[in-house]
């Protein structure tokens, strides 16, 4: 007879159906020796601190697929809001989805409200959701803000706990890029030393930790301005050639030439008309 | 929202039946999707989330409607459940889709998007359930 899953309609959200099928195919390849492909990660150095009048967020642009770079140049820096932009660590598929949900969500509720949405809205929103999943949606996340209460910053971590902080760092390389901001962070600083501050503790992480590299990327949040600086630093350009292979003309001496020249015969010729309106 | 701790959240919860097998074509169980059959498979669930994510809105709202309850007095819960039951009859036959616009509205998921929005969208299945079982099942007949 048929069960219950046919009876009633099907929901939307997450389908478990695969799950029992791949931890038998796990066991089955972990026996044979061979291992099951790796969901792209974004391990990584993003930080964030907060200045005199708003906040500077900055993240490299490495994408790694456990070994290998996936993506050279990928863009951590996520928006929320026009006032609210957020960094993603961990799973790149989660915090893109969260961070697009979210954005979602924030928008149809400040269009409800009327009003600029709140950074504790957003930081509200994400650790609902993240607590919901229970730590299995992978992204450790940084935001930050400025809305009509000041500047904010949130870092939240996958299981869903959230700190409010003047300086946070996130990913494999926080602990390099949070050596940096212990050892210079002052409070109320002005907006260029901050930036300054950011891009080294950024580079921290870049050249001393193997999940992050390439450029650094920098977001700069005040009252009714932001400046997202992509790439704010190129600190690890591709080097160029030095030396070149190719011969001069007339390195080889010409013994013979012969031209032969082919005749070819219009045999049909026939006109379409494109439709270019 | 999701306001209440974990250990209150026990108490009001749903309780668990058993996971249904997948049934795939010809009504023969569908080995691929769910494994062999046994009794491990029928009462444990596949993922940690399956079962708080079956239940997640019945959960949802026995926790709204209790806190409710201790706030406003037994009419407050009484009165959204009706109106929730009265919106609830306003659809299609159970295999077509329905928008159920009146029971969103009411309960404010027409102004929040999450993965049930955006992942599996029920419109979008590829496999259409069965008329004369589904309306059966829906009536208490079966």
């Amino acid at each position: 007879m048929a069960t219950l899953s046919v009876c009633q309609p099907q929901l939307g959200g997450f389908s478990f159906e695969n799950c029992k099928r791949n931890a038998v195919l796990e066991a089955e390849v972990t026996k044979l020796g061979c291992n099951i492909p790796a969901a792209r990660k974004t391990g990584t150095t993003i930080c964030g601190v907060v200045f005199k009048d708003g906040l500077v967020l900055g993240a490299d642009t490495r994408a790694t697929e456990g070994m290998i770079v996936a993506d050279k140049n990928c863009s951590k820096i996520h928006y929320i809001s026009p006032n609210i932009y957020c960094c993603g660590a961990g799973t790149a598929a989660d915090t893109e989805m969260t961070t697009q949900i979210i954005s979602s969500n924030l928008e149809l509720h400040s269009l409800s409200t009327s009003r600029l949405p709140r950074v504790a809205t957003a930081n509200r929103m994400l650790k609902q959701m993240l607590f919901r999943y229970q730590g299995h949606i992978g992204a450790a996340l940084v935001l930050g803000g400025v809305d009509c209460n000041g500047p904010h910053l949130y870092s939240i971590y996958p299981h869903g706990s959230t700190d409010k902080l003047p300086y946070v760092t996130m990913g494999s390389g926080s602990l390099a890029a949070m050596a940096v901001f212990e050892d210079r962070y002052k409070q109320d600083m002005e907006e260029e030393d901050a930036k300054r501050l950011v891009r080294d503790a950024i580079a921290a992480g870049i050249f001393n930790d193997l999940g992050s590299g390439s450029n650094i990327d920098l977001c700069v949040i005040t009252k009714g301005r932001v400046d997202y600086l992509r790439p704010h630093d190129m600190a690890n350009k591709k080097g160029v050639r030095t030396g070149n292979y190719k011969y001069k003309q007339g390195t080889t001496g010409v013994l013979t030439k012969s031209v032969i020249k082919l005749d070819l015969e219009v045999v049909e010729e026939t006109v379409q008309t494109m439709d270019t309106s | 929202m999701n306001t209440r701790g974990l250990r209150s959240q026990l108490k009001d919860s749903v309780p668990v039946t058993g996971m249904g097998q997948h049934i795939g074509a010809y009504g023969v169980q569908d080995t691929l999707r769910s494994g062999f059959s046994s009794v491990k498979n029928e009462l444990l669930p596949s993922h940690a989330l399956e079962l708080s994510e079956k239940n997640f809105q019945l959960n949802q709202d026995k926790m709204n409607f209790s806190t409710l309850r201790n706030i406003q007095g037994l009419h407050a819960p009484l009165k959204l459940q009706m109106e929730y039951r009265a919106a609830r009859q306003i659809q299609r036959l159970p295999f077509l889709q329905s928008s159920h616009l009146a029971l969103d509205t009411l309960k404010g998921n027409d102004e929040s998007i999450s993965f049930e929005d955006i992942l599996n969208d029920p419109a979008q299945s590829e496999m259409v359930g069965e008329p004369h079982i589904m309306v059966e099942y829906k009536l208490g007949l079966m």
